[in-house]
């Protein structure tokens, strides 16, 4: 027996009742479980970002700048997952320029880079700038160089240039709001849009993942700023943790009746594909599902949090509920993605058996590898964080722009 | 005097780049609302036009068609790669369904319900349906999955980029990866062969002729009188994908 095929003679006898003789292995694995993960973390970070910058939540302003590098730590990372997952890696720029525009994955490197170029960059970028030209001049070696080389040579840090600085940032966040709700209602739509697939084609599919984007992201900007402040020994500042806290139980609680609503609505109708579903939900995906997404990612936050916003006990209690919630959300998040893509795929679309799937420890799909490109974001971000501290910046309110 | 016109003429430069620009942003802007209205546009269908009808109750579940499929068209001989397949559907007395295909049908078939437990049985041969508003054309991001003007879905395996959307969109399972060359491949109706005028494989190797496929277009084809004259129906009408596969005596258990 040819050894490239061991694996898929092993799933041949899991196989649980009928499939079509071509679904016995999945197409889309561990890769792209981390893709809508990633791009949600992007897309939830830039949102809480935004917060304290268009929405005027002051006491966020200590987590503005950790959110935005945040989120461009893992938009630099997202395009990976996808690109080695294709079966001929290095055709990947054909999706840019040959888009075929019936598509909905078409144009998701246009999303991209839009949101990394325009939004992003441009954002960081503005903050940053009369800062780099005044750390340029303090700092040696090759930190100041690179001072030098990303100011662009825009050199001017006169008030009436920072104020443009910030009123063009302005604008680039009024128009990230919009493009962040993009860049990952599109990755919903991308699933949601396979009428094929009764898992994956709802309509919610895009709002759903819009807002378990923001859990996600809120979650791990949270992590984050907990975590920097503990590696500088800094005090945390508590009115903003309890802040991030408090719309991380807003947005779960809407996230989550999104997605009870999503089911229910798929009970209540009960169509030709209901009788595998349920026998998916209470079957193979019964611990990602109702153990890893709901009870884990799910009640146990909302009872957590929602606890939080009526009982405040000692900062370092409140502290480390925050830090375990926070995981949990993350972990419950990356259940989430898992049990849409991978659940999506682990039932026969004849609607008569189920494939089974086992992850692998080793190679490209395996989950050594998938674990690595959760990695790299966090490295980057350590690297932007030297690179950019936000605590050394001057301290300047941002002009409001009303 | 000079400066006037100088200004003047920056001016009308000014005003028909503005006004190139904004061309060009609204006629950038409107693809991508064509781009939503695939399965919504009526098919093309001018000239020859391929369609496929099976009638279920000629078929003897030889598995000819699948074996000859994979000769024809060097699909890997493993069991996990096939364009063309056949089921084995046995609907028992107490109306639990069976459905099997062991090796696609390739083998031949034995029935592993007894006799006296079975209402009815039947074999069900499956391949591309060539739509006409398919599924996995909408979704390819790149277009190497395209629709030949005879309307037969094909694929450019110099193009493919190994997304594996399309196999995720076909909602008929007829898709594999090349373990190979990493790229889809799929049923092209023999499109080497019809191009020569030959039929199919599969439709050439059936000894009871239980498929047939011709140009839908011309009423006096064999497919268009099938059609015809048959109680004909598609796989998954609901999805409205436009299967241009038609199967007589087609029971609703299948899918």
């Amino acid at each position: 027996m040819n050894p490239q095929f061991e694996h898929l003679y092993q799933a041949l006898t899991k196989v649980d009742g009928y499939i079509y003789p071509n679904e016995i292995e999945l197409s889309w694995s561990i890769l792209i479980v981390l893709y809508p993960f990633i791009t949600g973390l992007v897309a939830g970070a830039f949102i809480l970002a935004s917060l304290e910058r268009v929405f005027n939540v002051k006491s966020l302003k200590p987590t503005y700048v950790i959110a935005l590098l945040t989120a461009f730590a893992f938009m630099l990372v997202a395009t990976m997952p996808l690109i080695f997952h294709l079966g001929q890696p290095l055709r990947f720029w054909e999706i840019m320029i040959t888009p075929h525009l019936t598509s909905a994955m078409a144009i998701f490197g246009f999303v991209y880079l839009w949101y990394l170029m325009v939004v992003l960059l441009l954002e960081i970028w503005f903050d940053y700038r009369a800062d780099m030209v005044v750390w340029s001049k303090e700092a040696t070696g090759l930190k100041k160089w690179l001072y030098k080389i990303f100011s662009l040579g825009i050199s001017d840090v006169s008030p009436e240039s920072r104020r443009w600085d910030d009123k063009l940032g302005y604008i680039v966040t009024v128009i990230g709001i919009p493009s962040a709700f993009l860049l990952h209602g599109y990755v919903g739509f991308i699933f949601g849009s396979i009428k094929a697939n009764p898992w994956w084609s709802t309509v919610m599919m895009p709002v759903i993942f819009l807002f378990s984007a923001m859990v996600s992201g809120i979650a791990l900007v949270m992590l984050v700023f907990m975590i920097v402040n503990y590696i500088r020994k800094q005090k945390i500042d508590m009115l903003c943790l309890d802040t991030i806290a408090k719309y991380l139980f807003y947005i779960i609680i809407i996230d989550f009746t999104l997605e009870s609503l999503d089911q229910i609505h798929r009970f209540y109708e009960a169509e030709e594909s209901f009788e595998i579903i349920s026998l998916l939900m209470s079957g193979k995906l019964f611990v990602t599902l109702l153990i890893f997404q709901v009870l884990i990612g799910m009640i146990i936050p909302v009872i957590s949090l929602g606890t939080m916003q009526f009982y405040k006990p000692k900062e370092k209690i409140r502290q480390g509920i925050y830090l375990v919630t926070g995981i949990l959300v993350l972990v419950g998040i990356f259940f989430m993605r898992w049990n849409v893509v991978i659940g999506g795929q682990l039932f026969s679309k004849s609607f008569y058996g189920f494939t089974s799937f086992k992850l692998a420890l080793i190679g490209p799909e395996g989950f050594l590898m998938a674990s690595i490109w959760l990695i790299i974001p966090f490295l980057i971000l350590a690297f932007l964080l030297w690179l950019f501290p936000p605590w050394k910046k001057t301290q300047e309110e941002h002009v409001s722009v009303e | 005097m000079k400066v006037a016109k100088e200004n003047q003429s920056r001016r009308s430069f000014l005003k028909n780049a503005g006004m190139s620009v904004g061309a060009l942003l609204v006629t950038s802007a409107l693809p991508p609302f064509n781009a939503i209205l695939f399965a919504a546009n009526k098919p093309k269908g001018k000239g020859i036009w391929y369609g496929i009808a099976i009638d279920i109750e000629k078929c003897i579940g030889c598995g000819n068609c699948a074996k000859t499929c994979k000769t024809e068209n060097d699909v890997p001989p493993e069991p996990f790669f096939f364009r063309s397949w056949v089921e084995q559907y046995t609907i028992k007395n107490d109306g639990t369904i069976k459905v099997e295909s062991p090796n696609g049908g390739i083998d031949g078939f034995t029935q592993s319900v007894p006799d006296g437990e079975i209402e009815k049985s039947f074999f069900v041969p499956k391949m591309c349906n060539h739509c006409a508003k398919s599924p996995c054309v909408q979704v390819c991001p790149v277009g190497a999955t395209f629709e030949s003007p005879e309307g037969v879905v094909l694929v450019d395996d110099t193009y493919c980029i190994g997304c594996r959307y399309c196999v995720q969109a076909c909602p008929y399972g007829c898709r594999y990866i090349h373990p190979t060359k990493n790229v889809v491949d799929k049923c092209t109706l023999c499109y080497h062969r019809l191009k020569k005028g030959l039929n199919p494989a599969c439709m050439e190797n059936c000894p009871t002729k239980a498929r047939i496929s011709g140009d839908l277009n011309d009423p006096e084809s064999e497919v268009s009188k099938f059609i015809k004259t048959k109680n004909v129906y598609v796989l998954k009408p609901h999805l409205n994908t436009g299967s241009k596969l038609y199967y007589n005596a087609l029971n609703q258990e299948v899918r």
